[in-house]
């Protein structure tokens, strides 16, 4: 009980903080101060871009890693009574490795596109910041569908595995449960090569 | 999900617990021994293989408690927060039937050497030794029972009256109550799906409770406002079913206040008081059967654990309950053929060519003193029938009477 005291002071402390801070700044004629179109050009593309695919490759292997520790400890308890199932339920666990993949792949993509410039006229610029921009969301679109993809497959797979422990003809039924579970870090990612594919930061 | 291992090692032990083609070769058994062999066939092994020949029910009894205090020990060590403490606290039902047992002990004399090994393994506690000590409630609590886990449940029951035979079943009734409300109230903190499940099931454990303490109460010097106070309120009953039962006073009235709850009409309309009816006992322990049957349909919840362990011990009283019928039907075997269970004898009959032979013997003793050597018995019944009884002298009188 005591962290979540904790947690509740915290968050309340801060948002405390934010609205004293947008007041202050309101009331006193200095609004023009938070600007955000002023924040969304002053970062390079370089960092959209950059950041895009640490977003990729972390969120992608986080989901792969919530997925295989989901699976792995089901499959070790339930393989204790029943060692029949060990080997056979390792296909859970390559699917959610497969997530991962995905992630990487991107990764790779996107960073093919980076390249430096040297263009100052707005014109040139602004395709610059579309290739940043189209970058980022390449990156975060394929990392949080990974991300739901990878714990999702993960907890199907758990309840594979203990299913399995206790009737064989269930496994093959819940691996079909699974097939569609790992179609959704497909969608993530064809959604984010057809994102990465038009942008180009070569002048 | 971050117990996982903990719950696939559980159920997998689930899928050792006996099934109705078990109990079936189970019944058919004649002796203890027959008993053994087909338990080695199932998932509890050669648990009896070093025990000496004569085997009696409490060894077995001993036994089957033994490997599942094994198994849920096991489960406990690898198990970490907030499972742990939930498994914690199923261990402080037993502690509080120990330090009972401890109590009642010492009231009628006996030495604390022949208590502590029947005390149930899960239930031990360090202190536990130190009970025999203390002569009123209050001197247990500050003595022995302020560090122990389960100091908070007995500010209720500290008083100056002496520890007697009445006073102590109210001891751990109070004690249970305030486990239970306890065990309850953590659960719903746990939130989520162990909440669902576990306060379902201890809802029941809380109302079952009320029901017979009430029925049990009637006929003894327990009051109604006594009677009251040892009900636990985090069942369904709470609080109008509680009141109601509070003012009760017959088998008829707790079917009436039961009558309002469906669950509990269904049961107390299952049940009789005839011969061949379920008691309302009988009911309970099914639907505390199937709630925990339940608790493994779903995922990712602590209440398995619990489930597994009622289950475990609900068929060890199965197996129990049959060694024991075993055990007596060997004892008072039919008043037969067997010289020693009364009268007896032999009779022998063969088939020869166109001719049958029957030949008997003509003692008339009881057990191991011979009494007449002319006792007749084969009797002619019509021109082609003679049949020898050698069984019950009595029987075989009247049976020679009657025809």
């Amino acid at each position: 009980m005591g962290t979540s005291y904790l947690t509740i002071g915290g968050l309340g402390a801060s948002v405390g903080l934010l609205i004293y801070a947008g007041l202050t700044y309101m009331l006193t004629n200095y609004g023009f101060r938070f600007d955000i179109g002023w924040f969304l050009l002053a970062i390079s593309p370089y960092q959209w871009a950059l950041v895009g695919i640490a977003l990729a490759v972390s969120l992608s292997v986080l989901g792969a890693a919530l997925g295989i520790f989901a699976t792995g400890v089901s499959i070790l308890g339930g393989g204790v009574k029943a060692p029949r199932i060990r080997t056979k339920n390792l296909i859970s666990i390559i699917m959610c490795e497969a997530v991962a993949i995905y992630g990487l792949i991107m990764g790779i993509v996107i960073s093919g596109s980076i390249s430096s410039f040297s263009a100052t006229r707005i014109e040139d610029l602004a395709l610059k910041y579309r290739a940043g921009y189209k970058l980022f969301g390449a990156g975060l679109s394929v990392g949080l569908c990974n991300l739901f993809c990878g714990v999702c497959v993960g907890l199907v797979g758990s309840g594979a595995a203990l299913a399995d422990a206790q009737n064989s003809s269930l496994f093959v039924r819940i691996l079909i449960i699974e097939i569609f579970a790992s179609a959704i870090g497909l969608f993530g990612l064809i959604v984010s090569i057809l994102q990465s594919s038009g942008s180009n930061m070569a002048d | 999900m971050d117990h996982g291992y903990a719950e696939g090692l559980c159920r997998g032990f689930k899928s050792g617990i006996l099934k109705a083609a078990d109990y079936h070769n189970l019944v058919q058994c004649e002796t203890l021994e027959d008993l053994r062999l087909h338990l080695q066939s199932t998932d509890y092994g050669n648990f009896l293989a070093n025990e000496a020949t004569p085997l009696t029910v409490n060894i077995i009894d001993d036994r089957l408690r033994e490997k599942l205090v094994q198994e849920f020990l096991h489960l406990r060590n690898v198990s970490y927060q907030p499972l742990s403490t939930f498994m914690d606290y199923i261990t402080y039902g037993y502690m509080i039937d120990n330090i009972v047992l401890l109590i009642t002990g010492t009231l009628n004399q006996r030495a604390i050497n022949d208590l502590l090994p029947r005390c149930h393994p899960l239930g031990t506690f360090e202190q536990l030794g130190g009970i025999t000590i203390a002569d009123t409630p209050a001197q247990l609590y500050t003595a022995v029972l302020v560090d122990t886990p389960l100091g908070p449940y007995f500010k209720d029951c500290i008083s100056e009256h002496d520890l007697d035979e009445l006073n102590v079943e109210i001891i751990r009734s109070t004690l249970y109550k305030a486990y239970i409300e306890d065990f309850y109230n953590y659960c719903k903190e746990i939130g989520g799906i162990t909440a669902e499940v576990m306060c379902d099931i201890l809802a029941f454990e809380a109302d079952r409770r009320a029901f017979m303490i009430t029925i049990n109460a009637f006929g003894t010097a327990l009051t109604q406002d006594e009677r009251f106070k040892l009900y636990p309120t985090c069942g369904y009953l709470n609080p109008d079913g509680l009141q109601e039962l509070r003012r009760t006073d017959s088998y008829e009235g707790v079917r009436d206040v039961a009558a309002r709850y469906p669950v509990y009409k269904s049961l107390f309309d299952g049940s009789g008081t005839n011969l061949g009816d379920k008691t309302i006992e009988d009911k309970f322990f099914e639907h505390e059967v199937k709630l925990n049957m339940n608790a493994f349909l779903r995922q990712f919840h602590f209440g398995i654990f619990f489930s597994y362990l009622k289950l475990k011990e609900q068929e060890i009283r199965n197996i129990i309950w049959i060694a024991e019928c075993i055990s007596q039907k060997h004892r008072a075997r039919n008043m037969g053929d067997d010289m020693m269970s009364y009268n007896g004898g032999v009779a022998l009959a063969m088939k020869g060519k166109e001719c049958v032979a029957i030949a008997c013997d003509k003692r008339y003793g009881v057990q191991n003193r011979t009494i007449a050597t002319n006792f007749t018995k084969i009797f002619q019944y019509g021109d082609y029938c003679f049949v020898s009884f050698c069984g019950l002298a009595t029987d075989v009188s009247l049976l020679v009477v009657l025809s």
